[in-house]
């Protein structure tokens, strides 16, 4: 059982929520799927660390063979080869890979050469097998690892927490692709509920059965939770908001690991969300 | 005009409070939220009235001619993006995959396959007497918001009058495409911290990123006071790495109450106001200093 764990606005809860859904299981994976900023690991600390580099192929062009007939450079979409002093030049970070200027330039001048845009990995962490992947600074997209990532952890049958990027786009999306179920944590803010109602989107898109955890909830107002409500949409559970929780969290401590009452509360929710699966 | 940017790795620091009590002090005539995967700001600039708005296409996306299709599929062969499938002979595209590369048209050896525009997003400009405000949306599953954001950058600065001297821009979480696309020339860059372990490292990675730009930068603490030995830290690694440390900001549930009634923290007298106002006196220094 795959579960992603998305939000839409950052920092409302997306890891602490995934971190300890792994962690009170019996038997799970957590994957975190922010390449770009993650997190997972500085709570998990994983022994046993397996690492794989990530490449993509980009062009390189042989100057010898080269005519000049910029035929790759009037293709290439993206912008990302530009005719200077009568040869292709080649802008690394803005290629896509999709190999078009090799398959088209006429003198055959153009192969292909493997750059890294970051790492996936693999650890232990007690009962939990962490994966994560990183992104290089400056790369401009983390689809690549995130395939990688999900090609690593294929081998994984059991329960599988996956910790999502923030936003709707590409990233989140792909991130959700394979999930059985989608967990949207949202935070009791002008802010958090117009961001959950774009996840909202995004999980009746991909026609992903899904639930909302209310973070941070104070007394009073939660236009988060009236969204919901106005929306007829299933609250999986809420956490309060707690200093002694953010104090703990803040220095990277597995909650569930430390607070009994925590512990109780994300046993709950696990198995409210593996019944809302099987229902 | 000056450009100032605001940024912080890590979402959910404090990114668009910062910039909204900010665009209020400065009474800036010029602003922007480059978040086009997840947009706020207009949530708090509700007093502009209704925005222009206009369509964003990202590249023409294929699409394959069923009745021309002979269904050799060199297309599903050639494309990189997975983002062809095949059900019982018939070859077809999957919208959210396809990158627009063009591939699949330039090889189809019957030219079945056809290159149409994809609505990616929407642009918005509000404007009240001299004030721009430009932002965006990119459109769900997208993947172009580099493409956007810069567009989102060329509308407030085509829309703003050319005397403007300040511009805010409001920026996205994370170090990718839509992070590059809005560091590009702006003058210099306010990382919003959270002294949090996964805010530290998140802001390490944002700083080398920005790095690369070469832009000037510095870096202030929100909700400064619910780990004051993690504020510390950030402090100590301003101060090896030679960035300016701006300030800090205390943890107020007023700025929750204000931004809840569409206001900026700022508008109500409260200990983050206070703080928010030094570090807007602090940054404007910084980002007139040459």
């Amino acid at each position: 059982m795959k579960i992603a764990v998305l939000s839409g606005k950052g920092g409302t809860g997306k890891t602490l929520v995934s971190v300890n859904l792994a962690a009170v299981a019996s038997n799970a994976a957590y994957i975190d799927c922010d390449v770009e900023e993650p997190n997972g690991y500085l709570f998990f600390k994983p022994q046993g660390i397996k690492t794989l580099e990530v490449t993509v192929p980009v062009p390189q062009i042989d100057g010898l063979l080269c005519n000049g007939c910029r035929l790759c450079v009037d293709f290439c979409k993206f912008n990302a080869l530009a005719f200077i002093k009568d040869k292709p030049v080649l802008f690394p970070e803005i290629c896509h890979s999709c190999g078009g200027c090799v398959i088209l330039c006429p003198q055959k001048a153009i192969s292909e050469r493997p750059k890294k845009v970051g790492v996936v990995s693999e650890g232990i962490s007690g009962n939990v097998r962490v994966y994560g992947g990183i992104m290089e600074t400056g790369a401009s997209s983390g689809v690549p690892i995130l395939r990688e990532l999900f090609r690593q952890s294929k081998k994984e049958e059991g329960l599988s927490v996956i910790d999502c990027p923030p936003g709707s786009s590409c990233m989140a999306m792909e991130s959700i692709k394979d999930a059985d179920y989608c967990v949207l944590v949202a935070e009791p803010t002008l802010f958090g509920t117009h961001n959950l109602n774009m996840v909202h989107e995004l999980v009746k898109v991909f026609k992903k059965p899904f639930g909302v955890v209310l973070n941070k909830c104070v007394p009073g107002e939660n236009p988060s939770e009236e969204f919901c409500l106005e929306h007829n949409i299933t609250v999986l559970g809420k956490i309060l908001f707690d200093h002694k929780l953010g104090e703990l969290n803040s220095n990277a401590y597995i909650i569930a690991d430390e607070l009994s009452e925590y512990r109780e509360l994300f046993v709950d929710l696990l198995h409210r969300i593996e019944g809302e699966v099987k229902a | 005009m000056k450009q100032l940017l605001i940024l912080s790795g890590k979402g959910g620091t404090g990114k668009t409070t910062i910039a909204s009590a900010f665009i209020k002090l400065a009474n800036a005539q010029a602003f922007a939220d480059c978040d086009v995967d997840a947009p706020n700001l207009h949530l708090i600039m509700n007093r502009m009235g209704e925005p222009r708005r206009s369509d964003y296409y990202g590249l023409d996306k294929a699409r394959i001619n069923e009745d021309q299709c002979i269904g050799c599929g060199i297309c599903k062969q050639n494309c990189r993006f997975d983002a062809i499938s095949e059900k019982y002979g018939v070859y077809e595209i999957d919208s959210f995959g396809c990158e627009g590369c063009s591939v699949c048209e330039a090889l189809c050896p019957v030219k079945a396959v056809e290159m149409v525009p994809a609505l990616a997003g929407e642009l918005m400009l509000y404007k009240k007497a001299e004030a721009v405000f430009s932002t965006a949306q990119l459109k769900m599953g997208s993947g172009t918001s580099g493409m956007l954001v810069t567009r989102v950058k060329n509308q407030m600065k085509d829309a703003a009058n050319p005397r403007t001297e300040l511009a805010i821009i409001d920026g996205s979480p994370g170090i990718g495409c839509p992070v590059i696309a809005s560091l590009s020339g702006v003058d210099m860059v306010l990382i919003v911290a959270e002294p949090s372990l996964s805010g530290i490292s998140d802001m390490e990675r944002i700083v080398k990123t920005a790095r690369q730009f070469g832009v000037k930068m510095a870096i202030c603490v929100n909700k400064y006071d619910t780990n004051l030995n993690n504020t510390r830290k950030i402090e100590d690694y301003c101060g090896k790495e030679s960035i300016v440390f701006a300030g800090t900001v205390p943890f107020d549930e007023n700025a929750g109450k204000a931004i809840n009634r569409g206001f900026s923290v700022v508008d109500i007298p409260c200990p983050a106001q206070q703080a928010v106002e030094k570090l807007f006196f602090t940054t404007m220094e910084l980002l007139k200093d040459k």
